[in-house]
């Protein structure tokens, strides 16, 4: 089958001769891939800061597909379905799945303990081969996979993996208050997802801050939120005082995570010698720029060593942090309904519709920020069969 | 505070959906919102069966034993594949476990692209780095890119000729 094989730091390519995937477990699924994204979290991987990414690895974790056979257990899916797949892999059964962390299952990951299983995201996060393929292996089939509602276009049920899920528990996390002021540091699809949530939970005022215009742009009409650049800002956190009379946002959302810019020294020591798991920039500001007793939800995706955060700060103020992977098999049936009644138009962020062959450019263009890239996807050629 | 409330219910009508999920009983929020206390259980639940193990498959020492599931994709081999072993002896809250793994992709992808030689493949890093789009999108970039190799290829080639030249003339 054709996939897309990661060769190194910004190397990618779409070979032919991959082997088609098998049922490995009594309640694995192969699905045939019909559209696939590129996400940020990808980029972490493709600039080689996740450890354990492998050469030869297949990504891809933001999919929806056809069922094509399924293992003996199977038992809620039948060949034919047509099904979006969250980006977790999960048993459904642990202690952790119960508590629907289903971004934290017991049962899915055995190179580490922090994380579940995510698909196509190293093996720190269980050397799954992922959607970036005609064709996937998809575990606990009975679990994650859910299947399109009648009617709902597939570009938006793609978005439905990860994208929406992640925004909205960004902002459920930071327990939103009728009124409080929300500031979400990221203008990616991520970060924009969450500012638009945000409305969803009473937010009375949302900015966003990014330091890419055409993204700023984008989020000030997509999101109906205020956009600013950090780089025109100055001190961003002194900017996020001065505009709530020197209190502090109620709340900041990290959709940014460790390849931030915007700091000179967190980018030296954190993306640079690598003695930080990258640069938590944007973590700093929500840090500081909240208010006190306020919250910070964290999105954004951080390595597993360590990075330098302003911790005296969060005790001083009394902050309560919030973070997770997004739990998406717990929110699929509410943002299900937001997407029926209109109130969230996931495939408005798809700028970028690409023939997975083309996997190399479109890896590029994502990571660059070219050609106003917000949102791609790859459609493998065997989508329509 | 109700004057408040209803002020920016007002201010909000043109969003779609403004308020819709506000729930002040949504305390404590997600992570904590469905605790069962079954993690107290440890690891005494049903398990789902286990899948059978046809590869190298590298655990944390953090478990007791493997998942049910597991990827299978690329098993570790090579140099890489015992730096990757060593690397799991160690927990993963220690350096001694992602410093190694980190040496191991980068020893990976020299192996990647022996591995390609041997099969007969020259990969195009050009291609793979993505520079058709960097060219199409970013022209001005590539060109200054371009420019640069130009000039420190041409440069290193005038010092070797000049020395080469100095040496005979000796
Ligand atoms: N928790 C989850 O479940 C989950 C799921 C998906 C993605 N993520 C993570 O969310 C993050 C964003 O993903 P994305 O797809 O939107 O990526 P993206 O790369 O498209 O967007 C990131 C944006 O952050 C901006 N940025 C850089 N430094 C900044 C700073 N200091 N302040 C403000 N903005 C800054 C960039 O210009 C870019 O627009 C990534 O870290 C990704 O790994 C997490
Ligand atoms: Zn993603
Ligand atoms: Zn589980």
């Amino acid at each position: 089958m054709v996939a897309m094989n990661y060769r190194g730091p910004f190397r990618v390519r779409a070979d032919r001769n991959r082997p088609d995937p098998e049922i490995l477990h009594p309640n694995d699924a192969i699905v045939r891939v019909t559209r696939s994204c590129i996400c940020g979290s990808d980029l972490h991987l493709y600039h080689g800061l996740v450890p354990d990414t492998r050469v030869g690895m297949t990504f891809g974790h933001e999919f929806t597909g056809i069922v094509e056979e399924v293992g003996p257990g199977v038992k809620n899916l039948k060949p034919g379905d047509h099904v979006l797949v969250p980006f977790n892999i999960a048993c459904g059964t642990c202690p952790f799945c119960r508590q629907e962390l289903y971004g934290n299952c017991h049962e899915s990951n055995a190179e580490a303990t922090a994380v579940g299983g995510i698909f196509g995201y190293s093996h720190t996060a269980g050397g799954f081969d992922g959607g970036q393929a005609e064709y996937v292996r998809v575990p606990y089939a009975d679990v994650g996979p859910t299947i399109i509602p009648p009617g709902m276009d597939l570009d938006d049920a793609v978005l439905l993996t990860d994208v929406v899920p992640t925004g909205y528990q960004a902002a459920e996390m930071a327990g939103i208050k009728t009124g409080d002021t929300v500031v979400v540091f990221g203008a990616g699809p991520i970060g924009i997802m969450a500012a638009k949530c945000a409305w969803l939970f009473g937010a009375g005022r949302v900015i966003i801050i990014d330091h890419i215009e055409y993204r700023l742009d984008f989020a000030r009409t997509y999101a109906q939120c205020e956009a600013y650049n950090f780089k025109s800002l100055g001190d961003p956190v002194l900017f996020i005082k001065k505009t709530t009379d020197y209190f502090g946002a109620d709340v900041c959302i990290d959709a940014v995570g460790c390849e931030a810019e915007g700091s000179t020294m967190q980018t030296i020591t954190g993306r640079k010698l690598m003695l930080q798991s990258g640069a938590a920039t944007a973590l700093h500001w929500a840090i500081n720029g909240v208010k006190k007793g306020g919250v910070v939800s964290i999105v954004g995706v951080y390595g597993p060593t360590g990075n330098l955060i302003p911790i005296g700060n969060v005790l001083n103020k009394g902050l309560t942090i919030r973070a997770n992977q997004a739990s998406v098999k717990r929110l699929l049936p509410r943002l299900i309904e937001h997407v029926q009644a209109g109130r969230l138009d996931p495939k408005g962020l798809i700028t970028h519709r690409v023939p997975l062959e083309e996997v190399s450019d479109a890896y590029h263009i994502f990571s660059r920020k070219l050609d106003n890239c917000i949102k791609t996807i790859l459609i493998p050629s065997t989508a329509a069969a | 505070m109700e004057n408040i409330t209803e002020n920016v219910v007002n201010e909000h009508s043109h969003i779609k959906g403004w308020g819709i999920d506000a729930d002040p009983a949504n305390e404590p929020t997600y992570p904590m919102k469905m605790y069962t206390g079954d993690d107290h259980r440890r690891m005494n639940y049903e398990r789902p069966p286990m899948q059978p193990k046809n590869v190298e498959i590298l655990q944390s020492n953090e478990r007791p034993s493997l998942p049910a599931v597991f990827g299978t994709s690329t098993p570790p081999t090579g140099l890489s594949g015992k730096i990757r072993r060593y690397a799991f002896k160690f927990s993963e809250g220690s350096w001694g476990h992602w410093l190694p793994l980190m040496l191991a992709d980068r020893v990976n992808v020299v192996e990647g692209i022996v591995d390609d030689l041997k099969q007969g493949y020259v990969p195009n890093i050009f291609k793979e780095r993505g520079w058709n789009a960097e060219w199409k999108y970013n022209r001005n970039k590539a060109i200054q890119k371009i420019a640069i190799g130009v000039a420190v290829t041409s440069f290193l080639l005038t010092v070797l000729v000049y020395r080469k030249d100095n040496k005979s003339s000796n």
